[in-house]
């Protein structure tokens, strides 16, 4: 492989890890301060795309349709946490994933009954819609870029929050020791509610910023939950350190096995889950 | 159409009393019984618009016929077959067995027709499939009573490998996703550019449904070869298109591929799709009286533009009534049927075919060429293709 060649692969294992950061990282979130498995995660991801794929056709304007989607994305965040999510703090996890698959259905229901089964796209913003040519052959499309660019923003952003705001220490002690945190009178009905509003909306952010470059059809949430769960087991379940470094191995690993072992490339990202498993049970980092 | 219950089963009566009352008058003897057609379609999961279009396309056939053919009503049962395959055998055995239906329409996936084909075997009702494109129905698979009005994939993307030679391609690079659809077409194409003089340089499968294209273009790019032949269908159609325009790709290496590529994902792709040539034995834009009529009444009846689909569902219903107007109402005589079946001419807004020996259509395929968001028909790429139809023994 040539020297260039391989240099825009590794920026395309690089930028394709780092979207999957951005879903994994709700999942992580909620799963390690709340215990909860939220198998509707990709669900999110898919309404997230629908939804900016509506409003910019409704308001002409990509940014003003991020804006909303976000923001609803938010609301139904809120709305499932505070009339669903509650009931199930006691139960065990078999009653969540019945309660998540459950909003799987009816969120794909939804999304055929408002938005049909066409396949449908949204196109690059007008301000980001140029290429960069980086090889003689190959230009690179800057919206990509700009996702990379994004996707490490909001890492940051987070990394600051959950070690340098009062939000992110209640965060990190709801990970640590949920009923200590309750008993030293944090208010966690609060707490778990913004927990699992965030990070619903992160990942409906995921889907939302792919939208241009990704097809809308039914059943994009699945895929993206799996790829999504890999990434979390790897980097172990709750740790969000952990689901970035494991995201940018899962798509650096990904793009080269689908060059390099093509038959085998659709096996590489679970052979390496199981083999990483192996020798760290508990993923790569535990929380 | 996800809410209905799975083991739904609707029995609609298509003729009204009163026309069966004015019919009776005609002749004494004739039998008044409905003709049952079973109509095995997905109307729930990702091809639940493809089950629609081709439900549409039959009811609009027999519509124009006033829902009666030879003087008997014809009846519909209709099942949901979710696209699965494990429900296939199942869902058909009722069809045949309990239902007793002289028709069975289905299905859209291949994977399904598999099943119902086993389930159809040595049995009274004849299977009609609108869509499943598997080489195998109509090829090793083959059997007296199993008809195909749409395609087969070898139909598809056989004439494109000549087509790429005259555009002067030699050296060209293929790819699709891993399953049965992709490998067939993808052969199909290497078969006849290869015998043409061309060079299949790499052949690259991408898992099923995997959308991350970005590797393998970056691999075509390396390549550098004269151009690209894919197959995709909806949303992977989509999603390539846009990314080998965004790769900087499309001005540099030309993109070909079945029809499938652009088809029902025209509005979808936008700009990237513009000027990419496909062959396919239909495009909406055909010119001719039949396609304009029909994709009219279509339009009036649904209120929605026809495609593929609902052709193929129409040419369905086209084959039930010329072949049972062939027999003057007789369905019973199943050998007489299969042979009126095997002698009909059908009129189809593709342009009229008849059937080969192994029952799939003998028809046109044309070249096609994305302008302003439309597939234009270039020219006629293979007039009247035969299916080799490998492995059939009828």
């Amino acid at each position: 492989m040539e020297m260039s060649l391989f240099l825009v692969q590794l920026l395309n294992g690089i930028q394709y890890g780092l979207l999957l950061f951005l879903v994994a990282s709700g999942l992580t979130l909620v799963f390690g301060v709340m215990g909860i498995l939220n198998l509707a995660h990709g669900s999110m991801y898919m309404i997230g795309a629908y939804l900016v794929y509506y409003f910019a056709a409704m308001t002409d304007s990509f940014w003003l349709a991020v804006v909303i989607a976000c923001s609803i994305a938010m609301v139904i965040g809120v709305i499932i946490e505070r009339f669903l999510i509650v009931h199930l703090y006691k139960r065990d996890h078999l009653d969540q994933v019945l309660l998540t698959v459950g909003l799987i259905f009816i969120f794909n229901a939804a999304q055929s009954f408002i938005w049909g089964n066409d396949p449908l796209g949204v196109d690059v913003p007008e301000l980001l819609s140029s290429s960069i040519q980086i090889t003689d052959i190959v230009e690179y499309p800057v919206y990509r870029l700009f996702l990379s660019v994004l996707c490490v923003g909001i890492a940051i952003g987070m990394y600051y929050v959950i070690n340098n705001t009062k939000l992110g220490m209640m965060i990190r002690a709801g990970e640590s020791n949920r009923e200590m945190v309750e008993n030293l009178g944090v208010n966690i009905g609060t707490l778990f509610t913004v927990v699992f509003a965030v990070g619903v909306t992160l990942s409906a952010l995921a889907g939302i910023v792919s939208a241009p470059v990704v097809s809308l059809v039914p059943g994009m949430g699945e895929r993206v939950l799996i790829s999504c769960f890999v990434v979390v087991v790897i980097g172990g379940m709750g740790s969000i350190k952990g689901a970035f470094v494991a995201a940018l191995l899962v798509g650096i690993v990904d793009t080269f096995a689908s060059v390099l072992l093509p038959g085998m490339s659709s096996m590489t990202i679970y052979l390496l889950m199981a083999l990483i498993l192996i020798f760290k049970p508990q993923g790569l980092f535990k929380s | 159409m996800i809410f209905k219950n799975k083991t739904l089963r609707k029995v609609v009566l298509a003729s009204s009393v009163m026309a069966t009352s004015v019919l009776s008058g005609m002749s004494a003897h004739a039998d008044e019984s409905p003709i049952k057609i079973g109509v095995m379609l997905p109307y729930s999961g990702v091809y639940a618009g493809l089950g629609e279009a081709a439900t549409n396309g039959l009811k609009q056939a027999l519509k124009e016929k006033g829902n009666t053919i030879a003087g008997r009503p014809v009846e519909f049962i209709i099942s949901d077959t979710e696209a699965k395959p494990a429900r296939a055998p199942e869902l058909t055995s009722a069809m045949t067995d309990k239902d007793n239906a002289d028709f069975i329409i289905g299905p859209v996936h291949s994977g399904v027709a598999m099943g119902m084909i086993k389930s159809v075997r040595n049995k009274d009702s004849i299977m009609i499939i609108p869509n499943a494109g598997a080489n195998a129905a109509t090829g090793a698979f083959c059997q007296p009573n199993v008809f195909r009005t749409s395609f087969s994939s070898w139909q598809t993307a056989y004439p494109m490998g000549n087509q790429a030679i005259e555009m002067g391609y030699k050296k060209v690079v293929t790819l699709s996703w891993n399953y049965g659809f992709g490998k067939e077409s993808l052969a199909a194409f290497s078969e006849s550019f290869e015998a043409a003089g061309g060079e299949v340089v790499k052949e690259i499968f991408v898992p099923f449904p995997k959308t991350e294209f970005q590797s393998y273009l970056t691999e075509i790019a390396s390549i550098k070869p004269d151009a690209v032949f894919v197959f995709f269908a909806g949303g992977g159609s989509v999603k390539f298109v846009k990314d080998y325009d965004a790769m900087g790709l499309k001005g540099k290496i030309p993109l070909i591929g079945s029809g499938f590529l652009t088809e029902g994902t025209i509005e979808a792709q936008g700009e990237a799709a513009d000027g990419l040539f496909t062959t396919l034995h239909y495009a909406d834009t055909l010119d001719n009286p039949k396609n304009k009529a029909f994709r009219a009444e279509y339009l009036s009846l649904y209120n929605k533009p026809a495609d593929l689909y609902a052709v193929q569902g129409y040419d369905a219903g086209q084959l039930i009534i010329q072949a049972v107007e062939a027999t003057k109402g007789n369905t019973a005589d199943k050998k007489a049927l299969i042979k009126a079946m095997e002698g009909v001419e059908i009129d189809s807004p593709r342009g009229s075919f008849h059937f080969s020996k192994a029952h799939n259509p003998i028809q046109n395929i044309y070249l096609r060429k994305v302008e302003n968001g439309e597939n234009v028909v270039v020219k006629t790429a293979a007039a009247n293709l035969n299916d080799p139809a490998r492995g059939c023994r009828l």
